[in-house]
């Protein structure tokens, strides 16, 4: 093969956010112990149900172990040698834009999400996170003129601490699991939203969270509510910058629908992925998990998955109200040394509820890319069904790509359906679309898009070109 | 048509190639001016598709020794993509399925990319549909079958047709045709071909390789040429073609035989 078209020679381009930005920032000592635990909480200037909360989840962390079934490798992390709290030092979240430190602007500018009021997205509202730490949401105003709250959880909990503390951890207990419990005692900042009875929100909801620090672990916390008859779609982005050491990110993310209401939640993520000799990158152990409370209620996960070292993530949906849908879409794409095991749970409580999943993955290098998916059907979900559909696609030969599905179901009469499949790009398929005059990484970037379409379909029409986009990219290779 | 004061589109000088280890094109000679329609023959295995595949490009092929000159410049110093956009076509004996791709956007991105490498402009959307539209009928092809992916599911006859709208709308200067006709019935041979003679003109040129005669009744070539052995063994005109008919490939081998033992 001549070294321009063989498939296996596919390499993704250098990160283009690997930058560092030169910033002070406020840290403390690393390691973790229940007085690190009450620093946070008093930094944050938190009410005493909040400390409770981290201290349980402390002591609840103190006696769980990290767990080990996911197909994923790394290293022992030493959970003392970490950093649990860093922010850039500026005082106070700042009233105004004009206020804000210029260099996290100017970053956040670099990383295509203008936060200025003459550059910003007209119809996305952006809470940027910068290391943990909220630094601006756009569009307040405008959103409360309708009701919608959407600031930083840290802002959330001063000023609607009734809210806080009515629906934390009432989705992802802080028992759920090992990465859980870490974040309940130590997270540091994130989004919250919360859309009134009836609200359909004005425009689409974004955090744009970047990591910065080398040493320091991410443990962001979101919370969205949809109130009854509400409805509101929100975006995640996230990148980080390039070390050849590893950073933990831990976040947890839940999500809450009343009857009638509907959440649609979209990933991008693209963090640092390690070098192609698997040096570096993020370790991405995430919990998110919807519950659809309401009758009727409809959550819907779509992810991007293309960045980070490790990807351990489960979105997920509780279905309890009566008639209420699940919905995940996932793409997955792992190069090099990346490992990914992802998918979803979607866990069939109520009468008449309806699940979807179909899952993408596409493996290239080296990676290993494995879908995990239980979908469990209980003795009160009469009529309860499931359609699932997991994909693979392999790139060159090393690659690796598994499904796990399981199925646990109560109920006899339950419809439950999967369908499997797995593709390789060949060299003749590539071949074929060159000798028609399309250049190779198009046609490698035609296949892939053609093999994701049903779930960039999901995603918000402006964010499906740049995840087109994306994905094209980290294939590109240096081929030629 | 045969006229001495044609360009010379395509110019094959002792080629020889191989796949891994494995020799298989060995010393091919062929000359191939504007205008013209020649047809290869002969025995399966004897290198046919090689041929064609070697002249498009594909990796799996290298190329030992020899040239190409495909109007004046060297063809084999071209990535496949340069080779179709500069007019080069191949029709492929077994057109590969891309599930996934829509044929529409993948007839859309070729054609265009040709279109460039002209000077012409790009089609946008409704453009190209119109421009589809009408070199379905060369083929006569159902539209439907623009919303489906790329070969998925199409019939071996389907497919072939798929090449041919696909060499209507990328208006190439040389079309090398694999096998076109096999596995077609008449009804669909005719309509095939018929598309073939549309598109023949006097600036362009048509390479057809095929098994059968049949092909060669409605699509009359001006060269006929016999290959064995990785070689041209023969090249004649029409009446070739006939004769093989007449009396099969035991003399080609017995020719071919005494070539290789010299
Ligand atoms: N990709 C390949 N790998 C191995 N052998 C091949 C490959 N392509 C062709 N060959 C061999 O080369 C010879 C010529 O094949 P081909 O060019 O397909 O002949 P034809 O088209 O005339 O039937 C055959 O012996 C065939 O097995
Ligand atoms: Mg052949």
């Amino acid at each position: 093969m001549s070294s321009s078209t063989s498939v296996g020679d596919l390499v993704s381009q250098p990160y283009k956010y690997g930058f560092v930005t030169d910033i002070e920032t406020d840290k403390i000592d690393k390691g973790l112990s229940e007085d690190v635990v009450r620093l946070i909480s008093s930094k944050k200037g938190e009410p005493q149900f909040l400390l409770d909360f981290r201290l349980r989840a402390y002591q609840q962390w103190l006696r769980m172990e990290e767990p080990n079934w996911a197909a994923v490798g790394h290293p022992v992390i030493d959970y003392q040698e970490m950093i649990y709290y860093a922010a850039p030092r500026q005082q106070e979240k700042k009233a105004s834009l004009d206020e804000v430190d210029p260099k996290l602007l100017e970053t956040f500018d670099k990383l295509g999400i203008p936060l200025s009021e003459q550059k910003r997205l007209s119809n996305v509202a952006v809470d940027a996170v910068f290391d943990s730490v909220s630094i601006a949401t756009t569009y307040r105003e405008k959103l409360a003129e309708h009701g919608v709250i959407f600031c930083s959880i840290s802002e959330a909990v001063k000023d609607h601490p009734e809210l806080i503390e009515r629906y934390l951890g009432t989705v992802v207990p802080s028992k759920d699991n090992f990465f859980a419990a870490l974040n309940s005692a130590v997270f540091s900042d994130g989004s919250f939203v919360f859309i009134p009875k009836g609200v359909d929100c004005p425009m689409e909801l974004s955090t744009y969270f970047r990591i910065n620090s080398g040493d320091t672990g991410q443990f962001e916390r979101t919370l969205i509510v949809a109130e009854e008859g509400a409805s509101v779609s929100y975006l995640e982005g996230c990148t980080a910058p390039m070390f050849d050491t590893n950073q933990l990110h831990a976040a947890v993310v839940e999500l809450v629908a009343l009857d009638d209401a509907s959440i649609k939640y979209s990933t991008v993520q693209n963090w640092y992925a390690g070098d192609e000799n698997g040096v570096g990158g993020i370790y991405n152990f995430v919990t998110k998990r919807g519950h659809c409370r309401g009758d009727r209620s409809h959550i819907s996960w779509t992810q991007v998955e293309t960045g980070s070292a490790i990807t351990w993530k489960y979105p997920s949906c509780v279905l309890q109200g009566a008639h209420s849908v699940g919905e995940f879409y996932s793409v997955a794409l792992t190069n090099n040394r990346q490992q990914a095991d992802t998918g979803t749970k979607m866990i069939h409580v109520g009468p008449h509820t309806r699940s979807t999943i179909v899952s993408k993955g596409i493996s290239a290098g080296h990676s290993s890319n494995s879908y995990r998916g239980l979908v469990q059907i209980g003795p009160k979900a009469r009529g309860a069904r499931n359609y699932s559909q997991c994909d693979s696609m392999l790139i060159g030969d090393q690659a690796a790509a598994n499904t796990y599905p399981y199925i646990r179901s109560q109920q006899p009469e339950a419809s439950v359906e999967h369908e499997a499949s797995t593709c390789r790009i060949s060299a003749d398929q590539l071949f074929y679309l060159q000798s028609r005059g399309i250049g190779f990484e198009e046609a490698v970037s035609m296949m892939v898009s053609g093999f994701c379409r049903d779930v960039f379909n999901q995603l918000p029409m402006e964010f499906a070109a740049e995840a087109d986009k994306l994905l094209a990219l980290k294939l590109e290779g240096s081929v030629g | 048509m045969i006229r001495p004061e044609a360009d010379t589109l395509l110019e094959i000088v002792d080629l020889q190639a191989r796949v891994e280890d494995k020799p298989i094109l060995k010393g091919v000679n062929l000359t191939i001016k504007a205008g013209e329609i020649h047809a290869v023959m002969g025995r399966n295995g004897s290198g046919k598709s090689t041929l064609s595949k070697v002249l498009a490009g594909h990796p799996a092929y290298t190329v030992t020794g020899g040239s190409v000159r495909y109007r004046g410049a060297d063809l084999l110093d071209l990535e496949p993509e340069q080779r179709a956009r500069l007019g080069l076509f191949l029709g492929f004996q077994y057109p590969v399925e891309i599930p996934g791709v829509s044929n529409l956007e993948f007839l859309r991105v070729s054609t265009n990319a040709r279109r460039m490498e002209k000077g012409e402009e790009e089609l946008d959307t409704f453009a190209f549909e119109d421009l589809v539209r009408e070199r379905l009928q060369v083929v006569q092809m159902d539209p439907a079958f623009l919303e489906r992916s790329v070969n998925e599911g199409f019939s071996g006859g389907e497919k072939k047709r798929n090449e041919i709208l696909q060499m209507a709308l990328l208006d190439p200067l040389v079309a090398i045709l694999d096998e076109t006709d096999s596995g077609l019935d008449i009804d669909a041979l005719r309509i095939v071909a018929g598309g073939v003679n549309h598109l023949a003109s006097p600036d362009n040129a048509t390479l057809l390789i095929t098994h059968y005669q049949r092909l060669l009744d409605v699509i009359t070539p001006d060269y006929v040429h016999v290959m064995a052995g990785g070689r041209i063994l023969r090249t004649g005109g029409k009446e070739l073609a006939l004769e093989l008919e007449d009396r099969g490939y035991d003399w080609v081998d017995q020719e071919l035989a005494v070539l290789e033992v010299a």
